[in-house]
């Protein structure tokens, strides 16, 4: 009997040594700052960097949440993701299905399809600007020039930069739908062969139900990452940029708030503001979405 | 017409034909899609090999015919981007590492130790992979700052030594080794450090070499955090935010920011084509139940 409490509480013992490095990590870096944030909300900075903050409520929060460039910046984050997600996930798609074939030469396709996961925003965002730009890009030459140049174009530069994000996003959808075609039971689709089941019948009654997970999981992992991109904006934009505005998506958003306006009490705002979005999107999508998912076993 | 089985079997001869049409447009598609995905690259080859005069040029070369090698070995000393990749290698060991000694050991006292709290605790663990790590910067930025770890790799590394995603990924792999070979190894008088590094790890190797490329991609290509906690000289500056000093200070010289652009992203080329089986595995799991 003693030894058996022994035991247990050495299996405790173990057990939470095991568990400690993760959670003090957790702890100092996710859970203290994310609850520091709720603090911070109600401090305003002074305009100038130096002096102490101080306490005014939810005056700080109403004031953000009601400005022009907080709704602007709103604005211009859904256009981007609207514009990433079903673009990104539907092409990622395309590519999948037309790769999901035994034929000659599909690894090679499947690698280079799958590529543009290891590119980072950085690497895409020098080579597109390249592309992009009014002097050497190719867009002269291809006629299209508008003015001002794409990059600073208060129209067309949340679309220019949401280009560079799909084309980044591409091989990890790819590979998404992939996984989720080579995991598709062989004799479901075999069976529907068999019944003499027309192509376009195969692919609506029986490829999409089948990779409903599939798709349903891009999505939710499609919206994340488009939310949480800013990297191009950065080095591509700038907040001196004519098409800034347009183009201050809420992270970059956070960024500036708190490395060029040094105000953390603005940033803890958007912070919370944008953690409530990701946290509705992904709840909501579990909700309304989840349920027309097809699991195979039930 | 459709082209089902039965059918292939009365007209083989229609049936071919239309196959290989078919393939013909799949094979055409596919190389579409290939030219979408690498043209942009191919173009930053191109134009990191033109020359100077060359790079403005309307209607812009497709192709070097005067290919400027030395803009490889100028955007290597010019850029500083030797210290930058040491630097970008470092940091990722140190959190690829990290993340896989502190997942494995969680993992395990999750999947096969009883402990007052488990369940609570592991939630706990699951709540991190809703916090997005941006809308905890900036009280990281003052935390890191006051311990001394501005412009450090610690400062660089430590927040992101645990990662929520790897404990659950490893606590799945772990629960799929059968109970019956736990019990034989304690008949065997393996303590539970030795099962652990002679049985579960061995067998949860496929779920440990995606978690390590999941991290070595998630904290090479890091982005936000590098460029607040990173100071204005070399010391721990990663190539990312090399690569941003390099598109600003070097505009004239297009060709040279893009050679730079070719040599940063090399690395991970390799790393796709050694684990392209692992990093499908490991950006795909949850994807498939």
């Amino acid at each position: 009997m003693r030894s058996l409490a022994v035991r247990r509480r050495r299996e405790w013992a173990l057990a939470y040594a095991l568990v400690i490095p993760a959670l003090v990590i957790f702890a100092v870096f996710t859970f203290y700052p994310f609850i520091q944030n709720f603090k911070l909300a109600l401090y305003q900075n002074p305009p100038y960097p130096g002096l102490p903050s101080h306490f005014v409520g939810l005056s700080q929060v109403t004031s953000t949440l009601t400005s022009t460039s907080f709704l602007q910046s709103l604005e211009s984050t859904f256009e981007f993701v609207l514009l990433v997600v079903p673009i990104g996930l539907f092409g990622g798609l395309m590519l999948a299905l037309a790769a999901h074939k035994k034929l000659k030469g599909m690894a090679i396709y499947q690698v280079i399809f799958s590529s543009t996961v290891v590119s980072s925003v950085a690497v895409a965002a020098v080579v597109f600007g390249t592309l992009m730009d009014p002097v050497v890009g190719l867009l002269p030459w291809l006629g299209l020039n508008p003015h001002p140049a794409i990059l600073s174009n208060p129209t067309w530069a949340l679309p220019a930069v949401a280009v560079i994000a799909i084309w980044q996003f591409l091989g990890l959808s790819f590979i998404i739908m992939t996984a989720g075609l080579q995991s598709m039971p062989e004799e479901v689709l075999e069976a529907a062969r068999l019944d003499g089941a027309r192509a376009p019948t195969m692919f609506f009654r029986v490829t999409i139900p089948l990779l409903s997970p599939t798709i349903f999981f891009g999505l939710v992992i499609g919206t994340i990452y488009a939310f949480q991109s800013f990297g191009q904006i950065d080095i591509l934009i700038g907040p001196q940029n004519a098409a800034f505005t347009h183009t201050n998506v809420l992270l970059y958003y956070v960024y500036t708030a708190l490395s060029v306006q040094n105000n953390p009490g603005l940033a803890a705002v958007l912070s919370i503001v944008l953690f409530v979005i990701l946290l509705s999107v992904t709840l909501l999508q579990f909700r309304f979405l989840e349920r027309r998912v097809h699991y195979a076993s039930n | 017409m459709p082209a089902t089985e039965v059918q292939a079997t009365t007209r083989p001869r229609s049936h071919s034909r239309k196959a290989t049409l078919k393939t013909v447009l799949r094979y055409a598609f596919l190389t579409l899609g290939a030219f979408i995905v690498l043209f942009p690259v191919y173009m930053a080859v191109v134009n990191s090999l033109l020359e100077p005069s060359q790079i403005a040029h309307q209607p812009p070369p497709f192709f070097p015919t005067n290919p400027q090698w030395h803009t490889y070995p100028d955007a290597w000393k010019g850029g500083s981007l030797g210290i930058y990749l040491r630097n970008s290698a470092i940091q990722t060991a140190i959190i690829v590492a990290g993340q896989l000694v502190t997942s494995i050991l969680a993992a395990y006292a999750f999947a096969f130790l009883d402990f007052p709290f488990k369940r609570a605790i592991f939630f706990a663990f699951l709540m991190t992979l809703m916090i997005p790590f941006e809308v905890t910067v900036a009280t990281n930025l003052t935390t890191v700052t006051s311990l001394g770890w501005f412009n450090t790799f610690p400062g660089l590394t430590v927040p992101f030594l645990a990662t929520g995603f790897g404990v659950f990924l490893l606590r799945q792999a772990f629960l799929q080794i059968p109970r019956d070979l736990k019990e034989a190894a304690q008949l065997d008088g393996y303590g539970h450090m030795r099962f652990l590094w002679s049985v579960a790890i061995p067998l949860a190797r496929p779920a440990i070499a995606a978690l390590g490329v999941f991290s070595f991609l998630g904290a090479w290509n890091q982005y936000l955090w590098p460029l607040l906690v990173t100071g204005n000289n070399n010391a721990v500056r990663t190539v990312q935010i090399g690569l941003k000093q390099l598109l600003n200070t070097q505009l004239d010289q297009i060709n040279v920011s893009l050679a730079g652009t070719i040599i940063a992203i090399a690395p991970l080329v390799l790393l796709l084509i050694v684990f392209q089986k692992q990093l499908v595995r490991s950006l795909t799991a949850g994807a498939v139940k």
